[in-house]
């Protein structure tokens, strides 16, 4: 199945799953000298073409999550217990866990693709965008000819409104903003069900990342992938995702509806994380240089556990 | 008590274009002051100019043209060592401001003695844990004897505050001091320099792109564009009521779960080939002005009595 030969988008019938992925009870433990729990039996499911946003700090877990879902981890990182099931598109269903390695490989990307932290810097310096994203196709669409796998690495570059002559460029010849489209480019060149996204725009200024967050909500509509959206910007979250998961050292520990938790948010954390945005055109609340006391709780840190680097975890000890 | 009256400040950086070079004016004609006990955020998107001017300040980057004064209350002009002293530079990413190879005490206790501000090993020691109780690091004295990377970010970030104002900083020029920290953090940080500010009358320069804290965080609030200020005037004005069409973009771009709106696909891409940078809303004076030029005499007398 070539993306070239497919049916139009709009008339693509839309599948009545209920979901796209199912995690369900999943613990993921680094097993260093005092093993970590870094995902405490988290449980969610994805619907197809949702939103779903994944918020909480730095350390609880959000990223470690994402790497599970992709079977990403190395040890020591371990898949303690729990199940992830996708649902296909065409009905059956694949349990991530059991997979050998090169039904992971073309799982991977095809139906379910990432865009890193830090996309920014996750492009090769030394080689073109159009080598980049013609990697991706000579692995998985190996019927394609040169020719049309050109044709559909300008298409996605076009997608995303980048100016296709940038094939031709090196990353950093590129904005930032550009290297990310780009790096969102490539998780939907073999038009994935589910994209991963963390923090995607994190190191981008607020206009820019406004463009990102328009193309990728457009994005959605037109190809109907799902997406989680990981960031520690709730506002940001709130105002893309359909429905918000909020974890707290490894532990979901509140998940709801956009407009349920700005409104009557449950967890005293998910209060917590809401009250340290100062709203922009609200009142001034507890804030600042009026002389609010800190100690308040704003201050402390709350993280007990602090995860072991991912790069320091590989190199031998 | 030190402050900064900057006019005109432009700087132009020579950039390769094919084979030959030509002159890119980062910062052009800005002009703003900075008082003792009051902050001035410079708001704008990358590539603004916003840390051109704070390097200038900092005297790590010199002025293509315009004038830097830094006198003191007096009007006695100040120079050299003096100004170095004053005028301190908190940076935005404080894993790698700070040097892994050595000590949280010698991060604060080396520019005491650059300053000569203690004498001798003990006294050195002594002010260093008070910078430490200062920027609520406690226990300060095993505080001093980690290496950054025991730290946190915020952690990390209020050594670089304390290290900025050990020699007794009268300016502080924060570059984006919270964007690489942790939500939940920010508040902390942001506080503490509130604090700090008004247990030592400081002149604050707050550079960011977050406009929320912008607004709750100070006084006067100058909307940066291509180099050139577009807008100005107290905080709450500029941003409740703003005025220049890059404003209100950036103002429509932060997220603000107060207001209905989700990002949705439909909406339109803001135009920027209409937006000019060479015209600025004054908001003391309620009125435009050319871009660059100095606030004019009677947006002074309001400033003034604003204050």
């Amino acid at each position: 199945m070539t993306p070239t030969q497919e049916a139009p988008v709009a008339s693509r019938p839309r599948t009545r799953r209920d979901a796209v992925l199912t995690i369900d009870d999943l613990t993921v433990v680094y097993e260093v000298e005092n093993p970590v729990t870094a995902v405490k039996s988290a449980s969610l499911t994805l619907a197809p073409g949702e939103i779903l946003g994944l918020a909480g700090e730095s350390g609880c877990g959000k990223t470690t999550l994402a790497y599970a879902i992709n079977r990403l981890h190395k040890p020591p990182a371990r898949i303690a217990t729990g199940s992830i099931t996708f649902h296909d598109r065409d009905g059956t269903d694949v349990d991530l866990l059991a997979l050998g390695e090169q039904e992971l490989r073309a799982f991977r990307w095809s139906k379910l693709s990432m865009v890193f932290q830090g996309a920014m810097n996750a492009l090769n310096p030394v080689t073109t965008i159009l080598t980049q994203l013609d990697d991706v196709l000579v692995t998985h669409e190996k019927q394609l000819s040169k020719a049309q796998r050109r044709a559909r690495a300008a298409e996605v570059l076009e997608r995303v409104g980048v100016d296709p002559v940038r094939l031709r460029s090196y990353p950093h010849e590129l904005s930032g903003g550009m290297r990310q489209r780009v790096m969102i480019a490539m998780a939907m060149l073999l038009e994935p069900q589910i994209m991963i996204m963390d923090e995607p725009t994190t190191a981008l200024d607020v206009v820019v990342q406004r463009d990102i967050l328009r193309e990728i909500v457009r994005l959605r509509d037109e190809l109907d992938f799902a997406v989680v959206f990981i960031t520690h910007d709730l506002p940001l979250l709130l105002e893309i995702s359909d429905r918000i998961a909020v974890m707290l050292q490894g532990e979901i520990v509140e998940l709801s509806t956009a407009e349920q938790i700005y409104a009557d948010a449950q967890h005293p954390y998910t209060r917590r994380l809401l009250s340290s945005f100062p709203s922009l055109s609200g009142s001034r609340g507890a804030f600042i240089r009026t002389g609010v006391d800190e100690g308040s709780p704003l201050e402390q840190d709350t993280r007990t556990i602090v995860l072991p680097d991912p790069d320091d975890l590989e190199d031998p000890r | 008590m030190t402050s900064i009256h900057v006019t005109d400040l432009t700087k132009d950086f020579s950039v390769r274009k094919g084979i030959g070079r030509e002159a890119f004016r980062a910062v052009d004609s800005v002009s703003f002051d900075l008082l003792p006990g009051r902050t001035v955020a410079l708001v704008g998107e990358s590539g603004s100019g916003k840390s051109t001017i704070a390097r200038m300040l900092a005297k790590l980057e010199k002025p293509s043209s315009g004038k830097i004064d830094v006198t003191l209350d007096d009007g006695t002009p100040v120079m050299g060592s003096v100004y170095r002293r004053h005028v301190q530079m908190v940076f935005q990413d404080p894993f790698a401001s700070l040097n892994p190879f050595h000590s949280i005490e010698h991060h604060i206790a080396r520019p005491l003695r650059i300053h000569r501000r203690t004498r001798g090993r003990a006294e050195t020691h002594e002010r260093v844990l008070d910078m430490l109780e200062r920027v609520n690091l406690r226990p300060a004295e095993d505080m001093a004897a980690r290496r950054p990377h025991e730290l946190s970010g915020g952690q990390r970030q209020r050594i670089a505050i304390a290290r900025a104002l050990a020699p007794g900083a009268q300016v502080l020029i924060a570059d984006e001091p919270v964007s690489m920290l942790d939500v939940s953090i920010r508040l902390g940080v942001l506080n503490l320099m509130g604090r700090l500010q008004r247990e030592d009358n400081l002149a604050v320069l707050y550079i960011t792109h977050d406009l929320a804290t912008a607004r709750h965080f100070s006084d006067e609030i100058l909307v940066l564009y291509r180099g050139r200020v577009v807008e100005r005037g107290p905080a709450d004005d500029v941003i409740l009521d703003p005025h220049h069409d890059y404003t209100k973009l950036l103002a429509l771009a932060a997220p603000d779960p107060e207001r209905v709106g989700k990002v949705v696909s439909d909406e339109s891409a803001p135009d920027r080939s209409s937006i000019d940078n060479s015209i600025c809303y004054d908001h003391y004076a309620r009125a435009w002005v050319q871009a660059g030029s100095a606030p004019a005499g009677d947006a002074l007398a309001a400033k003034a009595a604003v204050r």
